[in-house]
């Protein structure tokens, strides 16, 4: 079993107009930008693939990443907790036009319903909520006498994220806060995606410091010296 | 009789003298954050952010970021001895789960009953609301630190909250520009006041009774730059 992508551009080949699409992130660590602007390669030449549904904390900064999938048009609605960051204007500018939809999500809920989503479990309960116009319209229920909201799953068709260290079998490594909602998100794709700065042989993983298990990964391609989003972000870098 | 409200420093400052050795402490982005410069000589606290980190430092030097390695404000941080980097899920379960000592958030409301407003202002704009929906629940306490008013000068400790909420009865202690004041069975508990201030002066800034257990102490702190 090999699980290596020889190309971003073959990685990222089967993700379809609509799909719902989980990218790895928080703000800029651990985004996978080489993935991300791969796909937007391929809107440009092809149109496609658009109408898409991304999940991912935030909703882009600057010109790069998940905001220029924004500015150019890929993207129909946003599940996301933070869309406000100080350099969201692609996102700020079309959801104020009523171009984009937003879903927000508290972040503890948004990873719940990620993790529920890849571990099998449809809905759960959550403080989180209660009480707030988030939770209108949420089923409610009281456990040895405190409030709770229900939340469905969050599933999707595709993950693309950014690891470490891979093996050609997809074990991964992250690095630094770099992890943030990857695991999560490569249990709850149908398939997932994942650029790694290091790829190794089966076994160049100790088995003790794997954090996601090969199992929860379709496709590596390595990217051996990634960009970093916020160093991009702050040189003014337009994708 | 005259008083000098307190800087956000100093709220900072009090908010810390209150943080036991051997705490684990969430800071909510913003003002809460100061609180980790006033640590109390002596006290190993483990501060946790809720995008992955527990056991983090100060900031690093400028040039020397690692832009991996941040907190929920998206500030480059350090780490210290004993750090640990853990996914989403198990991070809210720290918050969720009870594992948390405190919370401490700022407010652009906070009710007599512990309902805290402090994630958007009205309905105009792009929402965004991050963890503070999660952070108001789990922690042993939940704190808030806040000017005693807004800046046009209305109380922002109500009896109900205008603004939408962040969660409901969940704040215990609110650490205010001019006081302390505790949330006990649904009404406000003066704990500290300035020294400067009759009680009179405090309650018509205040937008619901301050209630007394005993003479609320002097709330003093140090001249802090």
């Amino acid at each position: 079993m090999d699980k290596t992508i020889t190309s971003l551009a073959a990685a990222i080949a089967d993700i379809k107009d609509g799909s719902r699409l989980m990218i790895g992130g928080f703000g800029g660590s651990g985004a996978p930008i080489e993935l991300i602007h791969a796909l937007i390669d391929r809107f440009r030449e092809t149109g496609s693939p658009r109408d898409l549904t991304v999940i991912n904390n935030n909703a882009g900064n600057g010109g790069i990443g998940i905001a220029a999938m924004i500015k150019a048009g890929m993207v129909r609605k946003m599940i996301c907790s933070f869309p406000r960051s100080s350099n969201a204007e692609a996102f700020n500018e079309k959801y104020l036009a009523g171009e984009i939809e937003l879903e927000l999500v508290p972040q503890g809920t948004l990873a719940e319903r990620i993790r529920a989503a890849g571990a099998g479990i449809p809905a759960f309960y959550t403080p989180s909520s209660f009480g707030t116009e988030l939770a209108e319209g949420k089923p409610t229920e009281e456990f040895d006498g405190k409030m709770y909201v229900r939340e469905r799953w969050l599933k999707a068709d595709f993950a693309i994220i950014k690891a470490q260290v891979g093996d050609t079998l997809g074990n991964l490594t992250y690095r630094c806060a770099g992890r943030n909602f990857s695991p999560l998100m490569a249990m709850a794709a149908d398939r997932t995606i994942v650029q790694v700065s290091h790829l190794v042989a089966p076994g160049g993983i100790d088995p003790e410091t794997v954090v996601t298990p090969g199992i929860f990964v379709d496709g590596l391609v390595a990217v051996p010296e990634p960009e970093q989003e916020e160093v991009l972000v702050r040189a003014g870098v337009v994708y | 009789m005259a008083y000098t409200k307190l800087t956000n420093a100093q709220i900072a400052w009090r908010a810390a003298q209150d943080i036991e050795d051997g705490a684990y402490v969430n800071l909510g982005i913003g003002f809460p954050e100061m609180i980790a410069k006033f640590q109390p000589e002596g006290r190993d606290v483990i501060y946790h952010t809720e995008n992955g980190v527990l056991g983090f430092g100060g900031a690093p030097k400028e040039g020397e970021e690692d832009w991996d390695l941040i907190n929920a404000g998206k500030k480059a941080i350090t780490l210290k001895p004993g750090a640990s980097f853990f996914h989403h899920a198990d991070s809210f379960s720290m918050v969720r789960g009870g594992h948390l000592d405190l919370a401490v958030l700022g407010a652009y409301q906070v009710a007599q009953n512990g309902d805290l407003a402090n994630w958007r202002v009205g309905s105009k704009g792009v929402p965004a609301v991050g963890g503070a929906m999660d952070l108001v629940h789990g922690a042993k306490r939940v704190a808030v630190v806040t000017d005693h008013v807004t800046k046009d000068g209305k109380p922002k400790l109500v009896e109900t909250c205008t603004f939408p909420l962040t969660g409901v009865g969940c704040v215990t202690r609110v650490y205010t520009s001019l006081a302390v004041v505790d949330i006990v069975d649904g009404h406000f508990v003066l704990r500290e006041k300035l020294p400067g201030m009759t009680l009179e002066e405090l309650q018509d800034v205040t937008g619901a009774p301050l209630h007394l257990e005993g003479d609320p102490a002097d709330l003093t702190v140090p001249a802090l730059d």
